[in-house]
């Protein structure tokens, strides 16, 4: 299996993230909108959106989901 | 660090701030939300369409940027919406129902829309070679110096130890498409399960390599290090 640099970093950084205790997918969706709502209030990442925020961290695809629901939230508050 | 602790108060007191911001949106409250959405009749379907039209104003923001999106949005709506309803009682509280809902579409758009790009791939053509160790191709120009030369190899074939002795063949399946790009919902889809599934097995991975690498005593600094540019 031949490996390009990037591909490495990103695999060993993966690695390195990795805690015994993570959520997955479902369960950072249902948690997703309340993180969002204090990033736009300004408050701190709570004991419990703890493990959210490391979800996103790992989860490409959250991620992105998570920036699209950022960004719509924020349109919404400008209207 | 100990991370700054807000009194409930001030707490509430901003959070609400954010709620009115985001009723001028939406006017109505999650107990009505609710309570107009479970009940059968004229009611119920006028909140449906209410939703649905907060839905598609909600993915028009968030996605735009992403031509291919503008098109199904409608679509990606009217689907989300539908699971929204199939899923009211797993709302819990923790922000407003109309958040929920969008993070809920924005979920199904994004899915749908990475499916889209990907379906004509095939699985076990783009991981078809996992042969029984890990390489690293480095473009001769960029030859590392001889002691990160050196550590490269022992993490690359402490990974290769773990992904060809400890990984299951799924596993191995999962990590390679997920390093060449494949979305999750894909390689989901043609292994025969589920996004959620497949995290859990991409994490119960992810720990063997973490112990693989953490067996040669090498610090994460140490790691990374190594496949600098």
């Amino acid at each position: 299996m031949a490996l390009k640099l990037a591909e490495v970093r990103s695999l060993v950084r993966a690695a390195l993230a990795t805690r015994p205790v993570e959520i997955g997918c479902d369960d950072c969706l249902a948690q997703v909108a309340a993180f969002a709502e204090r990033e736009l209030a300004g408050l701190p990442i709570s004991d419990a959106s703890q493990l959210v925020e490391h979800h996103l961290g790992i989860c490409s695809e959250c991620r992105e989901e998570y920036e699209a629901l950022l960004a719509a939230l924020r349109g919404a508050m400008q209207r | 660090m100990t991370r700054p602790r807000l009194t409930w108060v001030g707490t509430f007191s901003r959070m609400a701030d954010l709620r009115r911001k985001m009723d001028s949106v939406a006017q109505v409250s999650d107990e009505d939300w609710l309570r107009l959405l479970r009940v059968p009749g004229e009611q119920a379907q006028a909140a449906h369409r209410e939703l649905h039209a907060l839905l598609v104003r909600g993915l028009r923001i968030g996605l735009a940027g992403r031509p291919s999106a503008e098109a199904l949005i409608d679509d990606f709506a009217q689907e989300a919406t539908l699971r929204v309803l199939a899923h009211l009682d797993e709302f819990r509280g923790d922000s407003s129902f109309v958040n929920w809902a969008l993070a809920i579409a924005v979920r199904v758009a994004l899915s749908e829309l990475r499916r889209a790009r990907w379906h004509d791939v095939s699985l076990d053509a783009l991981t078809s070679d996992l042969r029984a160790e890990v390489t690293l191709h480095v473009p001769t120009k960029e030859a590392p110096t001889p002691e990160r030369a050196a550590a490269r190899a022992q993490i690359l074939a402490a990974l290769g130890q773990v992904m060809f002795s400890d990984l299951t063949a799924r596993q191995r399946q999962l990590i390679a498409a997920e390093l060449r790009g494949m979305p999750q919902e894909e390689i989901a889809a043609q292994m025969g399960t589920n996004r959620n599934a497949l995290y859990k097995l991409g994490h119960d991975a992810r720990l063997k390599l973490q112990r693989g690498l953490e067996r040669l005593g090498l610090s994460a600094d140490q790691v990374m290090w190594a496949f600098d540019e």
